[in-house]
């Protein structure tokens, strides 16, 4: 399994091989900001990127989510190539992409593919924190809305992790319209019967929270996260008043009746394993 | 004219709100409130009116006129319940085939503790995904401000038109100018950098229309009225199933 992992991880293109440490990373020494401990960085990557002291859950890279949850060897990308661009001449832009790439040794800031998750085959998407928190420029919207289409060509359910900042500014306009095009994507998915579980991340905010991370038929959420529209900052400032402790995070959010679990991420393969299960067959369609 | 100055004339006090666009172009216009779940959300009006011959189910984001209003009104940022009444209203014009208006005029969806509790995100994201489904054509209209995901929930349509000095924007200029560069004197750079006029738009293929704006704002109801009635009387013509899949490949096509 270990062996394995690795072979994921390993580069595919020069992007990502430029910057391969993975040796150097497992005797890097890493204070988790939940507690202040100082551990070595392979303790918290062996427990799912949680620190082993306090629960913090620690950011996971997209890829690594995408491996966890597909069966060895079988997830294929998808749009590989794909990367953002800078359409609109926005200042600053390229320079930030660049260290978006670097930082994240992704092309945009979600990976797309199909993989076998517990015997079943899925369309999983998995954003990346590490490419400019996540946000959504148009060929994020482009990978995602394409991933739709293939699984409603293919019959495929969708699981997708959601982490995002929100739109992509530096895209303008055309940032925003992803919202659209992905949720006519997921319209014609769900108009076809098929199953789509969102899983929310840390965080996942704006735009994002107002198309696809609210669009599946059933939304997980880790321990934790934060869900909202607008940002706890932006919402202080309108209100001028200080916010409760918990609020936005998931366990509100559920209660609040937006999402249906709050999870464990250790228990998250098991939970879409089951459901995925579950969605194989109707019954009251004739197949029993 | 610099996109700052668009901004400026869209932001102006005494422009035209939504409720001046529908008693100017429609007739009968009778109101209708509520989203059956929660309350009445007065940042967004909507109702039944006629477009000549064609009854038109209408939808506006109002700002409201005096301070009183605006206040009664919340300058035009709705809440999850205006989302949700704007989404009753649609599936209603659905059910008895009538075309569906929108008028945008908002600097965003509020921003707010009790916005959030009632899920302003799911809100949206649900006129999205109805809205590209909905077997009725939609016409979008943006008179003033277009501010982001507030503004496209109502705006998922087949053809989106702005006025002259109307603007829409993933974000206000000014949250771009602080969070981008932390200075927000930088407001005037990012409302060029993020195109947001209506002519950068029609550029971008976002919006297939922009209505020019005279002094005597009469001259502009007149020329919408015309417009919207030859728009609506061929696109009433088509089939259902042809105007979503118009509607989809109108956003589909858009980046990348």
């Amino acid at each position: 399994m270990v062996l394995n992992k690795e072979l994921f991880l390993r580069p595919k293109n020069q992007l990502e091989g430029s910057n391969d440490q993975s040796s150097k990373q497992q005797e890097q020494l890493f204070t988790c900001s939940g507690c202040g401990k100082e551990f070595p960085l392979i303790e918290i990557k062996k427990n799912d990127y949680i620190c082993p002291f306090c629960e913090f859950y620690w950011k996971m890279p997209a890829r690594v989510r995408l491996l966890n949850i597909a069966e060895d060897d079988t997830f294929r990308e998808l749009d590989a190539e794909m990367e953002a661009q800078d359409l609109l001449a926005f200042p600053g832009y390229k320079e930030k992409l660049s260290v978006a790439r670097k930082k994240s040794k992704e092309r945009e800031s979600v990976i797309t593919g199909i993989a076998e998750v517990d015997g079943i085959s899925c369309a999983l998407f998995a954003m990346e924190s590490e490419f400019m928190m996540g946000s959504m420029g148009s060929i994020t919207g482009e990978k995602i809305t394409r991933l739709f289409e293939y699984a409603t060509q293919h019959h495929l359910p969708v699981v997708g992790f959601c982490l995002s900042g929100g739109a992509r500014m530096q895209e303008g306009i055309l940032s925003l319209m992803q919202m659209a095009k992905v949720s006519g994507a997921v319209q014609r998915h769900s108009q076809a019967g098929l199953l789509y579980i969102a899983v929310l991340q840390n965080p996942t905010t704006g735009g994002v929270t107002a198309s696809f991370a609210m669009e599946g038929d059933i939304i997980l959420a880790e321990k934790g996260a934060l869900i909202g529209f607008a940002g706890p900052r932006v919402i202080e400032q309108t209100m001028r008043q200080k916010l409760p402790e918990n609020f936005q995070r998931a366990e509100f959010v559920r209660q609040k009746g937006f999402i249906d679990i709050v999870v464990d991420r250790r228990h998250l393969k098991e939970i879409l394993n089951k459901l995925l299960h579950m969605h194989q067959k109707g019954g009251a369609d004739g197949s029993i | 004219m610099g996109a700052y100055e668009h901004l400026m004339q869209a932001r102006a006090n005494g422009r035209p709100t939504a409720l001046s666009f529908i008693k100017q172009i429609f007739d009968d216009f009778i109101e209708l409130s509520g989203d059956r779940a929660y309350g009445d959300d007065r940042a967004v009006v909507g109702g039944i009116a006629w477009l000549r011959d064609i009854p038109v189910t209408v939808i506006g984001l109002e700002k409201g006129g005096d301070t009183e209003e605006k206040i009664a009104r919340n300058f035009g940022s709705a809440h999850p319940e205006g989302y949700r009444k704007a989404l009753r209203l649609m599936k209603q014009a659905e059910k008895f085939h009538r075309p569906v208006f929108c008028i945008v005029d908002t600097a965003g969806a509020y921003c707010g503790i009790g916005a959030e509790e009632r899920g302003q995100g799911m809100a949206i994201a649900d006129n999205l995904m109805a809205m590209m489904a909905l077997k009725t054509p939609i016409i979008s209209l943006f008179i003033g401000e277009g501010g982001s995901g507030g503004a496209l929930a109502l705006a998922v349509a087949n053809q989106v038109w702005m006025l002259e000095n109307a603007v829409y924007s993933v974000i206000s200029p000014e949250g771009a100018a602080s969070i981008i560069w932390k200075d927000i004197s930088k407001t005037r750079e990012a409302a060029e950098s993020l195109k947001i006029t209506a002519d950068d738009l029609l550029a971008l293929g976002v919006i297939e229309r922009i209505i020019s704006e005279k002094e005597d704002f009469s001259q502009v109801y007149a020329e919408i009225e015309s417009i919207l009635y030859e728009t609506f009387s061929a696109l009433c013509r088509k089939d259902t199933s042809q105007l979503v899949q118009e509607r989809y490949a109108r956003f589909r096509k858009i980046g990348g």
